[in-house]
């Protein structure tokens, strides 16, 4: 669109210092680092309709800080390919593969929201992939509502099965709506309401792409919130309390944020593993590590420091 | 006998349709077990059905296109089911093991499209249970062999099926069709969702050859 410059600033934002792929059974996940290629590791994991860029000011303030920070972006989000198919297990098994793909030592894992989700289940698997393990509001409780997958999972009434179904008749129709980037990042502001616009506009140039109609997000329009299948927040929450690793969980305690899990100190506490910590906060919204970044950093670098 | 196949759009994918009997009137959809595929004859069971008799190969399976990377799920199966009703209207629906799942799902989500289910024996009957079963993360080859693909073998037989999730799907089924046995249970091997649904109202248990013949004389 005619008008509409192609970048944006951020404070503290840094693109990726190193940028490649990883491939997950034939797809090519595209992956983003910061910092020391030989410093520790630690993954970031992002949460549902997210990508790696979103942590272009948090991943760098764990860079700073001493850390290798890896970012993948998942099937169908970012820059990663679209697939033909979607679903929580394989999320998972893609997270799998690309950690086993850019790591031959146990690493530190940091995920998201449907990220941190995924990772409590992988870890479950695969225990030793993770020497620390860093969720931030991915944790369920049987009163939480988590993303995309807590929806997909929850028993659903018929007009939401028929809806889903008709959307999936029309797959092959649909598209992103181009727009401005500052469109984008309006119609992107309901689902980040604690976010501010810089940071939604700066997201928009790194999230989308532009062409001749104007800016286009990246995820796959097949994609949506809402779905469906079998799932308890108990199938996961066993998870947490099997770890035995060191583990930080931070929980988001905004009730009215329309991303967040919802779950309070009491609903996970009885779940922690030996020696894990939790923290709770009532002032930040569900995306934590992009509201407070600075404080959100510091947390996690001061909870990893004895691993460094 | 008669078999030819078509093909159904379904996404970026491409589904295959065996038309294994001809004729006028509500289809029979058959849908196999996992693992398995449509076969090149009708079978002999659904001899009494007047109408044409079709086969869906599921994704991943027979004649169907492979997925890139896998992410199947019964849901996305029922897709696959969907996309046959697109193109052909209301049908009749047999499921032999995973496609007895698949066939209460769509049955459920498209009450007004699917007239009557059986519920057989087949492969994959059971799934994963009514709980996740150990935890498990594996990944193959970029490039399948071919059908069936080894990521519906791993995902399609772990997928989680409490009684009570079935049980919605029926609620929505009896609820909405015309019929006081719309869903027949077949299959000798029941694990717990097949249990549940048996026990309910609007279900009753009839030998296969007996349930095809029950939906021809109550889908005319």
């Amino acid at each position: 669109m005619e008008g509409d410059d192609e970048t944006r600033t951020f404070p503290g934002a840094r693109p990726p210092e190193r940028t490649g792929w990883v491939d997950a059974g034939g797809l090519r996940l595209a992956v983003n680092e910061w910092g020391e290629a030989d410093a520790p590791a630690v993954a970031l994991v992002h949460g549902g309709f997210d990508f790696s860029r979103t942590f272009d000011v948090f991943g760098p303030m764990l860079a700073d800080g001493g850390w290798r920070v890896v970012a993948w972006d998942a099937r169908g989000h970012g820059d990663s390919e679209h697939a033909h198919l979607y679903s929580w297990p394989a999320d998972v098994r893609d997270h799998f593969c690309a950690i086993t793909a850019l790591f031959d030592e146990p690493i530190v894992l940091l995920g998201h929201s449907k990220g941190g989700g995924q990772l409590l289940d992988l870890l479950d698997a695969r225990p030793q992939l993770a020497r620390a393990f860093v969720n931030l509001d991915g944790l369920p409780s049987q009163f939480s509502a988590p993303d995309i997958n807590d929806r997909e999972r929850r028993r659903m009434r018929r007009a939401d099965l028929a809806a889903s179904l008709d959307r999936r008749r029309r797959r092959n129709e649909l598209r992103r709506r181009p727009d401005t980037i500052g469109g984008l990042a309006e119609r992107r502001a309901p689902m980040n309401p604690r976010l501010s616009r810089e940071w939604l506009e700066y997201l928009v140039t790194v999230g989308a792409r532009r062409d001749a109609e104007g800016w286009r997000w990246k995820i796959d329009p097949v994609l949506h919130l809402g779905g469906f299948g079998p799932w308890r927040p108990q199938w996961s929450m066993e998870h947490l309390a099997a770890l035995d690793l060191p583990f930080l969980g931070v929980l988001s305690g905004v009730q009215d944020d329309p991303m967040g899990w919802k779950s309070r100190r009491d609903d996970v506490a009885p779940y922690l593993p030996p020696g894990g910590r939790l923290e709770y906060f009532d002032d930040i919204g569900h995306f934590l590590h992009i509201e407070q970044p600075r404080f959100i950093a510091d947390l996690v670098l001061e909870f990893l420091e004895p691993l460094r | 006998m008669s078999h030819r196949t078509e093909h159904v759009p379904n996404g970026r994918l491409r589904l295959a349709l065996h038309v294994l009997a001809e004729g006028e009137g509500l289809p029979l959809l058959v849908l196999h077990g996992l693992g398995d595929r449509t076969g090149t004859a009708r079978p002999p069971w659904s001899a009494a059905w007047p109408g044409p008799v079709l086969g869906l190969d599921f994704t991943g399976h027979g004649a169907s296109d492979i997925p890139t990377g896998g992410g199947y799920t019964p849901e996305n199966l029922m897709a696959d089911v969907d996309a046959v009703l697109a193109v052909h209207g209301p049908v009749c629906i047999v499921g032999r093991g995973l496609g007895a799942w698949v066939a209460l799902l769509i049955a459920g989500a498209r009450p007004h499209l699917v007239h009557g289910v059986v519920l057989a024996d087949g492969t994959g009957l059971a799934g994963g249970g009514p709980e996740p079963p150990s935890p498990h993360v594996t990944s193959f080859p970029a490039q399948p062999s071919g059908p069936p693909d080894p990521y519906a073998l791993l995902e399609l037989s772990r997928d989680v099926r409490p009684p009570d999730y079935a049980m919605d799907f029926l609620r929505f089924v009896v609820e909405e069709s015309d019929l006081e046995a719309p869903i027949v249970v077949s299959a000798r091997i029941r694990p717990p969702w097949v249990e549940a649904v048996a026990d309910a109202v609007g279900v009753i248990d009839l030998p296969l050859e007996e349930a095809v013949a029950h939906l021809a004389r109550t889908a005319t």
